[in-house]
């Protein structure tokens, strides 16, 4: 980490336009849930390159591009046509499609070994780490040639998203609708499996399939879970992949000096980085995340077991009258349900918000706030016993248990609602008095 | 491979060939036979997997393999084994696979991600994990990790007897468990609520079936490579559905096939230098596909094809026979040359000709065919004879056109100028039981071999009706 | 203000076939059935009649133990699903399988037959001939080897319903087996309810013709959510039944079944 250079610094912009490029166009192919698309497209463009390789003699990248979008179309094109004239699964169609390519591109660059500079190996897991090595002069600069392809598909990417955004976005979300509007979902999509194949092979050189796929899915699927529109979706892929490409180099050169070692694949890095931020955002993501939705569940529980509390102390005031006998928080709370834990939570919730008086030996009360609060969510279950009785026709004995659960959930809409289908109703059907 | 730079036109290995076809070195039969095992287990769970649509999950579970592998070798030189152990190799590739399927299933009960996007994290994650490692064990001074790679693309000449003694025994026992397990596999396939309304254990049947996928995946990957490894359960198994409707041979066929791919496979790339057996394995899986696809028995494009020309040349026919059948009904006896004395009628080959715009060469193509099934005789042309057997096959087409054609008057309320068309595509079709349902429909109950009229004119003169026809 | 309920109340009896108690069923979580209650006495044809949407298939699917249940019990002659699953055939709706699979008919029929068979036993000739038999019974013998992709909309039902006579169970389950067929599979469907009848089988049927419900069955259970009436065809299918049934959705009823969704577990 300390002796961090020039280099590293090209890597990391290296693999941040590359990862870029991937996550604009691989969540597209996340909500169109053809993710498997992205992986099986960045393993079927091999041949294109291998032909391309084996007949221009050089990297040269013309036709290195135009054999990769050819073999990259020729996948999307195949597995359709066998889907549909073989009858059989999308996911089989493309199993049998890319395995096949791949096979002839593995073959190809193995016979052809001698004669090309094309390593399996580089193919997988590509050799970001020599990419600043080789350099193209680009105005008074020499930039790395990797990064300057880079930076020319990453435009590509954003160019043609830009100019059929809507397009995209339509014909992704309903191609039946788009079709209606004469959209030709079908050569959007076409377009779309191009952009792939174009990023894949643009990315190949350097970083090898495998950041490729890692990069067309994982920052895609981030995005759905941190954002709720396509914008902000995009965005957020975006600040995945960049984070990904510099944690992963990170990560490699710094984590492996630890164990000994002095650095390890700086693609492969990245892919797990974008991995840990994929874990992180399933734990963390302010919506969709585990913790939030665990945190959410833990409030709305509380507030059920507080209005509970509540609801008993009210029914027990009613049958009692005020000057009945005084009722004892743990009597309360075992008859509520609650545990030892949860139950002194709740008193310090309930106590909090000045809802429960609390005096001697555990005797407990309703403040005035706790009364007000208390009829409430009376006044809803009992609301709901009238309308589950009258509307829904449920019998009267049968009404409690499911106004029991409603009562807590009863928005100030359905309660208006509740309190016009009850018009005139004064009582409940057990004959208990609506507050 | 840098020992065999060699130049790239290959002698034909005759030696070589004469020992593997003999089978004479011990190691080579071993491999042959590892390899032959291998294919028949994944054709048999590859089917399975096919039609529980989750071909996908091979992909998972060849990627995921990887960090195990590489995990096991560097534990293994650590501890100061010699870290090539297949055993322990396997065994690592075995857990990281089923960790990977672990995975997907949390990521997709615990967060909005669809199936897909989980199977494409997952194995991009573990694959590039994988590669970290192996960037370790490049760089490890103890332990020469050459030959991890073979686990990417596959060499089955790498393979020791002793490997391919594991591999034939799991295979063995993979393909017991399927065969076993035959009957829940199918109803589970075919109809897994049903089956849990049974009382069938139905996730338990899934979770063995995709361990099944797992160990055929990870023994798979020395000989075939993780990648190609895919091919080998899918491929086979939809090439066997183009040849038959059932489940039990398409399990033979696709144990057969997937066995043909990794013989071939095998003995192609020991006999050759830098073929990698994976690909030759996974192209021979292809041209299998091919083939099955324009030639298969059941769903192949050229009996398909075939049948579709035999209906169409079916249905030509029937439509001439109609015409001619029409054209003597309509215009009587005194409109043909009665033959004296045979009962048979002729009718101009003209008359026929205007009657659908048939151009001369295909009508007398069509009437040489029907001809040569004695439904007509063409010796008085360009007088057409009708037999007495094509009279009453003419007959019969004549009557079930007609109830179609009242049918879709009466019930269907489609206007008597259209009919004829509609029922053109239906008549050839109609079976004996819908021409019963069709006779009751109507009004006056026709029985027996009773003719209804043409409900529209068959010529501008004729006259539209509800009528007997000539008997 | 409607009047009183028409679902009367009485107790579960362990003799009925089916007995349902308070039973509410969630699809995600959501409620989409609330409440359900009644008990189906042994013999009887079931209509199960409402408008789309009203859970009807949720039902069945509640019962055999396909969906979970929010709350209630469910007892099949007494017992739990679970120890009765043997005594109780299933029906599904045509479109729920791949009808591509590479099985005959008679392969179908069979699966019908697992239960009995056990565990990685093989189908012995004896299963074969049962298979067998309940084909024919509608009237399918000359389809058994076909693959059932070639078969009719209206056979293919019929090999669905095979598959159920293939149980020999006590108690059936039917979703929508009239949906889309022809005129000649209706005769053998009604003519099979009937024969099943006179053995002494409960059947309940998804059913969506109205016009029919009076001259097939026996009984009648009309849903929308919940429960609007059950009972015999004659006194329950009643026009004013028919207008709660069918007289459009109670909205504040999916409001609350959107909040319990969102609701803590």
């Amino acid at each position: 980490m300390s002796d961090w250079s020039m280099i590293d610094t090209w890597i990391v912009l290296t693999g941040m336009v590359i990862a870029m490029s991937c996550a604009l166009v691989g969540n597209f192919l996340v909500i169109r849930r053809m993710s498997l698309m992205g992986d099986a497209i960045s393993h079927a463009v091999l041949p294109g390159l291998a032909v391309a390789f084996l007949l221009s003699g050089d990297r040269h990248p013309l036709p290195m591009f135009a054999g990769a979008v050819a073999a990259g179309l020729l996948t999307a094109f195949l597995t359709e046509w066998i889907r549909t004239n073989g009858r059989m699964e999308a996911d089989a169609a493309m199993g049998v499609i890319f395995t096949t390519l791949f096979a002839i591109g593995l073959l190809l660059i193995v016979r052809a070994a001698d004669s090309v500079d094309l390593d399996p190996g580089c193919v997988l897991y590509g050799a970001i780490e020599l990419s600043p090595l080789d350099t193209v002069p680009v105005g008074p600069w020499e930039w790395p040639r990797a990064f300057a392809i880079g930076l020319v598909v990453l435009a590509i990417n954003v160019v043609v998203i830009g100019l059929f955004y809507k397009e995209l976005v339509l014909s992704s979300f309903d191609p039946e609708a788009a079709a209606a509007l004469g959209f030709k979902p079908r050569r959007i999509y076409y377009l779309l499996m191009a952009l792939v194949a174009v990023t894949a092979v643009a990315s190949f050189e350097s970083v090898g399939s495998i950041l490729v796929i890692a990069m067309l899915i994982v920052p895609g699927v981030c995005g759905t879970l941190l954002a709720r529109r396509l914008p902000g979706v995009l965005a957020a892929s975006a600040v995945v992949a960049m984070l990904s490409a510099i944690g992963g180099h990170v990560m490699a050169i710094g984590i492996p000096p630890i164990f000994g070692f002095v650095d390890t694949s700086t693609s492969g890095s990245m892919a797990v980085a974008a991995g840990i931020l994929f874990v992180g955002v399933f734990l963390v993501a302010p919506e969709n995340g585990v913790l939030a939705r665990w945190a959410h569940q833990r409030s709305l529980r509380d507030r059920i077991r507080c209005e509970d509390v509540l609801g008993a102390l009210y029914r027990w005031h009613e049958e009692h009258g005020e000057k009945g006998p005084v009722v004892r928080w743990p009597e309360l709370a075992a008859r509520i349900g609650l545990g030892p834990t949860q139950a002194r939570r709740i008193r310090r919730l309930l106590r909090r918000n000045g809802l429960i008086g609390y005096v001697a030996d555990d005797a407990v009360h309703l403040t005035g706030e706790g009364k007000r609060q208390a009829a409430i969510v009376i006044r809803d279950h009992r609301l709901w016993e009238v309308y589950l009785h009258h509307q829904v026709q449920l019998p009267a004995d049968h009404v409690h248990a499911t106004s029991e659960a409603l009562e807590h959930l009863t928005s100030d809409g359905m309660r208006r609602r509740l309190e016009r289908d009850a018009t005139g109703a004064s009582v409940d059907p057990h004959g208990k008095v609506i507050p | 491979m840098p020992d065999r730079r060699n130049d790239m036109m290959v002698e034909f290995p005759w030696d070589d060939l004469r020992r593997l076809t003999g089978l004479a070195d011990y190691n080579t039969r071993v491999v042959l036979l590892g390899s032959l095992l291998l294919g028949l287990v994944s054709g048999a769970v590859g089917s399975f997997m096919v039609l529980r649509k989750r071909a996908m999950i091979s992909d998972v579970v060849s990627h995921a393999a990887l960090p195990g592998i590489v995990a096991a070798f560097m534990v293994l030189t650590v501890l100061g084994g010699d870290g090539k152990s297949w055993l322990a190799l396997l065994t690592g590739a075995l857990i990281s696979g089923l960790l990977g399927m672990a995975a997907v299933h949390a990521i997709t009960t615990h967060a909005r991600v669809k199936q897909d996007a989980a199977l494409g994290v997952v194995l991009s994650v573990f694959f590039g994990a994988g590669v970290v490692l192996l960037g370790f064990t490049q760089r490890m001074k103890s332990g020469s990790s050459a030959g991890l790679e073979s686990f990417i693309y596959g060499k089955t000449a790498s393979m020791l007897a002793s490997d391919a003694w594991l591999l034939a025994g799991s295979a063995l026992a993979a393909t017991v468990i399927c065969l076993a397990f035959f009957k829940e596999f199918r109803l589970v396939c075919f109809d897994a609520e049903f089956a849990r309304a049974q009382g069938w254990p139905v996730r338990r049947v899934d979770a063995l079936l995709t361990g099944l996928v797992v160990v055929v995946t990870v023994i798979g990957l020395q000989a075939v490579g993780l990648i190609l490894m895919i091919a080998l359960l899918i491929t086979p198994a939809v090439t066997a559905r183009f040849w038959t409707d059932r489940l039990g041979s398409m399990v033979i066929i696709a144990s057969g096939l997937g066995a043909l791919a990794c013989v071939t496979g095998a003995a192609l790339s020991a006999l050759y230098p830098r073929v990698p057996a994976g690909s030759v394995i996974v192209l021979s899986c292809s041209t299998l596909f091919l083939i099955g696809l324009l030639f298969g028995r059941r769903r192949g494009l050229v009996p398909e094809a075939w049948r579709r020309i035999r209906l169409a040349a079916r249905t030509e026919r029937h439509h001439v026979l109609r015409a001619v059948y029409e054209q003597w009904e309509q215009r009587g006896v005194q409109g043909f040359h009665a033959h004296a004395g045979t009962g048979s009628v002729l009718v101009s080959a003209g008359d026929l000709a205007a009657v659908r715009r048939w151009s001369e060469a295909r009508l007398q193509r069509v009437l040489r065919e029907a001809a040569a099934d004695g439904d007509v005789e063409l010796d008085a042309w360009p007088l057409v004879r009708l037999t007495s057997r094509g009279m009453s096959h003419a007959r019969q087409l004549v009557r079930n056109h007609r109830l179609w054609e009242w049918y879709l008057i009466q019930h269907a309320e489609v206007d008597p100028h259209h009919v004829d068309r509609d029922a053109d595509e239906i008549e050839h079709v109609l079976g004996a039981a819908m021409v019963r349902e069709l006779e009751a429909t109507l009004p006056g109950r026709l029985s027996g071999a009773e003719l209804p009229s043409s409900p529209h004119p068959l010529t501008d003169t004729e006259e539209a009706g509800w009528r007997k026809g000539p008997a | 203000m409607t009047g009183m309920p028409a679902v009367s109340r009485h107790e579960h009896s362990p003799a009925h076939p089916l007995a349902i108690h308070d039973m509410t069923v969630a699809y995600h979580r959501k409620p989409v059935l609330w409440d359900v209650d009644f008990d189906i006495p042994e013999g009887n044809l079931v209509g199960i009649i409402g408008p789309n949407g009203a859970g009807k298939s949720t039902l069945i699917k509640a019962v055999l133990d396909l969906m979970p249940k929010a709350s209630g019990e469910v007892m099949i002659y007494g017992r739990p699903y679970r120890e009765q699953s043997q005594r109780v055939a299933y029906v599904p709706q045509r479109e729920s399988v791949d009808w591509d699979f590479p099985v005959s008919a008679l392969d179908v029929v069979t699966m019908g037959r697992y239960g009995r068979i056990g565990w990685c036993r093989p189908v012995s000739r004896l299963h074969r001939e049962a298979a067998r038999s309940a084909l024919d019974q509608v009237g399918m013998a000359d389809y058994a080897e076909r693959q059932i992709r070639q078969l009719s909309g209206g056979q293919q039902q019929r090999v669905f319903l095979a598959r159920a006579l293939a149980q020999e169970a006590d108690l059936y389950f039917m979703d929508e087996p009239f949906a889309g067929v022809d005129a000649a599979t209706e005769k053998v469907i009604v003519a099979l309810l009937r024969r099943l009848r006179e053995d002494g089988k409960t059947v309940l049927v998804v059913h969506h013709d109205l016009q029919t419900v009076a001259d097939y069955f026996d009984w009648v259970i009309m849903l929308n959510m919940r429960v609007v009436a059950v009972g015999p065809t004659g006194s329950v299918f009643t026009r004013d039944n028919l207008h709660k049934t069918y007289g459009g959705r109670l909205t504040l009823l999916d409001e609350a079944a959107e909040a319990v969704a969102r609701s803590p577990q």
